[in-house]
């Protein structure tokens, strides 16, 4: 039982599980974005294939792979629709108004895989899972335009042993959108001014140290990170074609499987690594 | 009888002091003629010294901790049953002499457990408010739980971030029964996977193994895992119970405690709050939100103060982070070190529901800070120099209580593990789970408010009366310790200081409550029979004006709180964004530092008229111009100077009713520029001390460094015996003399070329006109002034000259360390040059003279004067401006230090550059103070010839020594 001790908070990036979803057709004209960017469908559709390629086959995880909805056009972003940690699931209720019904798929399947389910039903609370750090020890929540106070208090209310923070997201999309976790103890983060100052503020906030791995890209801060058996420590990030700088900063990561993703369409429409999946860890024991 | 107990008490005092030495020893025999005999509130009986007792004012019974020195011989002592509630939810009845302190109790529960780490432990109280409260082992138990049952608890105190570090298993047993009763009741949440696991740890520990025929099936459901615990609950904990094989209760402790000490609540405690002021810089608000009046909870735990909104942490201060915490009637300030970016210290503050609650927050993060993060206890605050409260932690710090348990020796001792019967019943140690608890407390503090809107003067006068017969046990208990090595000073028996103890009485009850019948109540009842008759000569409209005055005051000194950092962020914000225009100010500031420290500090020497002042924008705040000092304040001042050079108590009152009418009438003219009056020491002084009566305790904890700790706790009360002793004390050692008004100064502002120009304005200090000859006492700050110059000032001082520092700012609360050196003489000169481009620049300086009065007993002469350029007066607002840059230079000599702090800023496309220079002479009488003003002005002018002068204050307090001699 020392495993479930241990078990119980550590083991950070020992996921077993990955949900993904399909990509709709719908993505490419009607999905949300920030730019005017037009979206190559087929692109992104080889994209995501490779994405949850390396998942599933090079990685090893099972991958529960949710069928595209036509009505939902960003429903490629799993990670919004739910909050996974331990064995609980919180289903989300997203920021936008467009997305809320993504998170239906999303409770069926984490039902699926006999997680506990709490359900965001305060319809005053928005709360997008991109907005959600988990760095092992503890939550950081960024208020932004898809997330508020209340969803961050129903949060930390689902998930009672850690420490939820609520930081503010001066810019971008979601919290995630400039920062991930590589490792345990270790925060990526943009170089820009606003994501430099959120990571301040994180710090100030938590009881625990964190090691930071800066890099000149915003985007390409939000990197997938995983601990896994005989693979140790696994880092997706992105292309060298997309983002050559960062690249040569990961490289520095000599401890970590390093594994260069494509992400380029997806990026247009805001949607990063870790957007794109929502990762559990089942345990075996109990 | 007194006279006996008096010349006993003087006799057995090295006996006390014996005892004292022993920290452990059982309950001191303390004095039990009197206690037994005579009801608490009898203290009167104080044994009085010989001097004393030829006094008729019966103030002087007050004086006292002598009393507490007094041992007489043993008669009759009164033997108290005490009821614990233990851990495992077991009540534990042991007998405790009456006057016993909490460490007897203590530790004869700890002998009871046969605990050694007890360090980590603590006995509390409930309130009548059902309040935890920690026992303070230094004072008597029975003035400590006042009323109430003699029932206690043993709590956990300072959760061990690492109880793997602790050295025996019983002390885990203990934390672990704590935490349970944390669990079960709320306090310490945790999910459902975490309450299996420490259920299941928790069975393991209290049945052993698995055993089905022993057990049988349903072995579990006797036991409480959780707040809300469910059969699903209880079959996992089955379950993962049943893979523990072999497990002793030990290790199933450990990993209890393991998994535990991971939850983010663990050993956090929790107080309820609201935010005061804008944090939008130091907090995450939700968008668009405004977070003034925000309900928090403020939570201390082991590595610092963690502010949460609802369940969501929105900030944390680390105590590294912290220079200093402080609190002031219900408010809770912390003093925040700069950050990376920032320049500027900044002063947070947080309204608890009440002034008990402020209190004791306060307390617990003292001891949290002081526990956990110093090597060992910060000595408490020597008795003479502290007008604040005493309290510190006194016992072991982790670091030395880890260093004492690894040198335990003992083989681990055998103990049983109680069935945790109690947890069949859903009561826990502290009763209501936390939300319970939450809504109680804020039903608690809305009552508060409303009672003190409606409720009538008698029943407020009645609590506030015990608050301050608590709070005067308190700072008695703690004067008492630290009197005791030096007994008798001749001082202490001055009878003329005591009246000024008691003047500002009245003021202070006034200052607690908002609606001024109740309050003048509450004075008329507190104060001694002159003070009475005088207070109720006072006209009702009068009074309730000078008590919404007192109030505003008040709530400016809460505002202002010891920080002058405060100060500090407001002229940041000024400079950022007031709505002023130009910067004109030239500030040249000489004054002392002490004096000018305590002022602001404190925020005795303003009267500003704002009581909404904490809710007004700080810049807003410095700018507020007070018009006038109030009656009683003069009338007090007045009438005590009288008493003190020996007119009788009818002709006093008299007379200084009519002067203080004068004053009053008189003074708003000449004050107009004087945002701030100084007000004498005395009052200071004496505000100080009836801090615990009127609920306006002010205290300061600094941290990590520049540590200094106030908490006003004095209590006045004429019950308590041994509460005049220490004031006079005080004064002796202390205080500030304010003397004579040296005309010198404005001529060496006319001999500077600078000054010539400015226009002199005179402030007013009520004092001033009555008794022209005599020093008047008043020192007017200006807000305005304080803000500008003695933040950046302290700032310097800090990092150059720590010590010196410490006495400017400390006089009031910890100038104990300084007030050493009674010959010192500080002058503290703060310039501030503004070029502005426009400059229009003030050419015209005010002048505002404070007198000093002179007061008996007080060997210190204090002298202000600030001259200003008219526009520099302006208040209000502030040109927007963009911060360019500042720095800060200090250059010492040998007895001056000089503080450079210079802004840049562009408002509206014009460059300016502000230059404040503080300049701190020490040194003996023999320096020629008016010519270091002189050249410190000339200089500046030389330095800066295209620069104006817009604002010189002086500062000069003389210590003189008085024949008495103080040691």
């Amino acid at each position: 039982m020392a495993g479930k001790m241990a078990g119980l908070m550590a083991g950070f990036g020992h996921y077993t599980h990955a949900v993904v979803r399909g990509v709709p057709a719908s993505l490419a004209k009607e999905a949300l974005r920030s730019s005017q960017a037009e979206v190559d469908l087929a692109g992104a559709r080889s994209e995501h294939e490779a994405y949850v390629q390396v998942l599933g086959t090079r990685l090893g995880l099972e991958v529960v792979v949710l069928p595209a909805d036509e009505s939902l056009p960003d429903c490629v972003f799993v990670e919004d629709a739910a909050v996974v940690c331990g064995d609980t699931a919180l289903i989300t209720r997203p920021g936008a108004e467009s997305r809320r019904r993504e998170t239906e798929a999303m409770k069926a399947a984490l039902k699926e895989l006999n997680l506990n389910i709490v359900e965001m039903t305060d319809e005053n609370a928005t709360l997008d899972g991109g907005d959600v750090l988990f760095t092992g020890q503890e939550f950081f929540v960024g208020l932004s335009k898809r997330t508020n106070q209340k969803g961050a208090e129903i949060l930390a209310d689902c998930f009672k042993d850690y420490a939820v923070s609520t930081v503010p997201v001066l810019e971008g999309l979601h919290l995630k959108s400039f920062c991930s976790m590589g490792g345990p103890g270790l925060i990526l983060i943009g170089s820009s001014e606003h994501a430099q100052k959120t990571l301040k503020i994180m710090q100030q906030m938590s009881d625990h140290r964190y090691d930071k791995l800066t890099l000149p890209d915003d985007l390409a801060a939000n990197c997938l990170y995983m601990n896994l058996p005989n693979k140790g420590h696994v880092l997706l990030h992105p292309t060298a074609e997309e983002f050559p700088e960062s690249v040569t900063v990961f490289e520095k990561l000599k401890d970590h499987m390093l594994i260069p993703v494509s992400n380029m369409e997806k990026a247009k429409l805001d949607g990063a690594l870790t957007c794109c999946s929502v990762l559990i860890t089942k345990r075996a024991d109990i | 009888m007194t006279t006996e107990s008096g010349a006993d008490s003087e006799a057995k005092q090295p006996q006390e002091n014996k005892e004292k030495g022993k920290a452990k020893a059982a309950a001191e025999p303390v004095e039990p003629e009197n206690q037994s005999e005579l009801p608490a509130a009898a203290g009167h009986s104080t044994p009085a010294r010989k001097e004393q007792e030829t006094q008729e004012d019966d103030q002087v019974s007050h004086q006292s901790s002598t009393s507490r020195l007094s041992r007489s011989p043993l008669k009759g002592v009164k033997i108290m049953q005490c009821k614990v509630t233990m851990l495992d939810g077991s009540d534990f009845s042991v007998n405790v002499e009456k006057r016993a302190k909490g460490h007897v109790l203590f530790d004869k529960v700890c002998d009871h457990l046969n605990l050694m780490e007890r360090d980590y432990f603590g006995v509390t109280y409930r309130d009548v408010e059902n309040q935890k409260n920690w026992i303070d082992p230094n004072k008597e138990l029975k003035k400590q739980i006042r009323t109430g049952p003699w029932n206690f608890a043993f709590n956990v105190k300072f959760y061990p971030p690492d109880p793997a570090q602790l050295t025996e298993d019983i002390t885990r047993y203990y934390l672990c029964l704590q935490l349970r009763d944390d669990v079960v009741s709320g306090r310490l949440p945790c999910s459902f996977a975490t309450h299996t696991v420490l259920g299941s740890y928790t069975v393991q520990s209290e049945l052993g193994d698995y055993d089905p025929e022993e057990l049988g099936s349903d072995y579990i459901s006797e036991l409480r895992f959780a707040p809300n615990q469910t059969k699903e609950l209880e079959e996992k904990v089955m379950e993962l119970h049943k893979t523990y094989k072999a497990m002793t209760p030990a290790e199933a402790e450990i990993h209890f405690l393991e998994n535990a000490k991971k939850l983010s609540m663990y050993g956090v405690d929790l107080h309820h709050a609201k935010l005061v002021g804008s944090l939008n810089e130091s907090l995450a608000p939700a968008e668009g939100e405004d977070s003034e009046g925000v309900e928090i909870m403020l939570g201390v735990c082991s590595s610092g103060l963690l502010i949460y909104r609802d369940r969501l942490r929105i900030n944390r201060f680390a105590w590294p982070k912290i220079l200093k915490i402080s609190y002031k009637r219900n408010n809770f300030y912390i003093k925040i070190r700069p950050g990376e970016f920032e320049q500027f210290e900044s002063t947070i503050g947080f309204k608890l529901p009440n002034h008990r609650a402020a209190k004791r927050l306060w307390k617990v993060c003292v001891e949290h800070h002081t526990f956990f993060r110093l090597v060992s206890p910060e000595a408490p605050p020597k008795k003479f120099m502290s007008l604040g409260s005493k309290f510190r932690y006194s016992g072991r710090t982790q670091a030395q209580t880890r260093r004492a348990s690894s040198q335990i020796q003992r083989l681990a001792p055998l103990f049983e593990r109680s069935a945790s019967k109690r947890y069949n019943m859903s009561r826990s140690l502290d009763g209501a789970p936390i939300t319970e608890s939450h809504e109680t407390l804020m039903k608690d503090s809305a009552a508060d408010g409303v009672s003190k809107v409606i409720a009538t003067g008698d029943i407020i006068a009645a609590v506030t009366e015990k608050k301050a017969e608590e709070e005067k046990a308190e700072q008695e208990d703690a004067q008492m310790a630290a009197a005791t090595p030096e007994p008798s000073t001749p001082l202490r028996h001055d009878t003329k200081c005591s009246p000024h103890v008691y003047s500002s009485d009245p003021l202070r009850s006034e200052l607690s409550l908002p609606s001024s019948p109740v309050s003048s109540t509450k004075v008329r009842r507190r104060r001694r029979e002159g003070a009475r008759k005088r207070a109720s000569s006072v006209s009702p409209a009068k009074s309730s004006d000078s008590c919404r005055r007192r109030q505003a005051l008040d709530d400016r000194k809460a505002a202002l709180l010891d920080e002058q950092v405060l100060l500090l962020s407001a002229r940041k914000q000024r400079l950022e964004q007031g709505k002023r225009r130009g910067g004109m100010l030239f500030s040249f500031s000489l004054h002392l530092p002490d004096l000018s420290s305590y002022l602001d500090e404190d925020g005795y020497i303003s009267f500003p008229d704002l009581s909404e002042m904490r809710f007004l924008p700080m810049c807003a705040q410095n700018f507020m111009p007070i018009k006038s000092p109030s009656l009683i304040p003069c009338f007090l001042f007045i009438f005590f100077f009288l008493l003190s050079t020996s007119f009788s108590v009818p002709y006093a009152i008299s007379l200084s009713f009519p002067l203080a009418l004068c004053l009053c009438y008189l003074e708003p003219k000449a004050a107009s520029l004087t945002a701030s009056i100084a007000h004498g020491y005395h009052d200071h002084d004496s505000s100080e001390e009836e801090e615990e009566e009127t609920d306006s305790e002010q205290t300061d904890f600094a941290f990590d460094g520049d540590m200094t700790a106030t908490e006003s706790d004095a209590d006045e009360d004429s019950e308590m015996p041994t509460q005049d002793a220490s004031p006079p004390e005080e004064m002796v050692k202390h205080q500030t003399n304010i003397s004579e008004l040296k005309r010198s100064f404005l001529e060496t502002g006319d001999t500077s070329s600078g000054l010539t120009e400015w226009e002199k304005r005179l402030s007013s200090s009520p004092a001033r006109s009555p008794r022209a000859d005599e020093p008047p006492m008043i020192v007017p700050l200006e807000p305005e002034d304080t803000q500008d110059e003695l933040p950046a000032g302290e700032e310097t001082k800090g990092e150059v000259e720590p010590k010196l520092a410490e006495s400017t700012l400390g006089w009031v609360s910890s100038s104990e360390k300084t007030s050493a050196e009674p010959q010192e003489e500080a002058v503290v000169a703060t310039e501030t040059e503004a070029a502005p481009a426009e400059s229009t620049g003030p050419t015209s300086l005010d002048v505002i003279e404070v007198g000093t009065k002179e007061v008996p007993v007080v060997h210190t002469e204090t002298k202000t004067i600030t001259y200003e350029s008219a526009e520099g007066e302006t208040n209000g607002d502030v040109d927007p401006g963009v911060l360019l840059s500042a720095q800060t230079i200090t250059s010492e000599t040998t007895s001056t230090t000089t503080t450079t702090h210079i802004t840049k800023m562009v408002k509206g496309g014009i460059s300016e550059t502000r230059i404040e220079k503080r300049i701190v002479i020490t040194g003996d009488s023999d320096i020629d103070h008016d010519e270091a003003l002189a050249q410190a002005i000339k200089e500046a002018k030389e330095q800066h010839p295209d620069m104006s002068v817009t604002k010189v204050v002086v500062h000069k307090e003389t210590e003189i020594t008085p024949e008495e001699g103080e040691d």
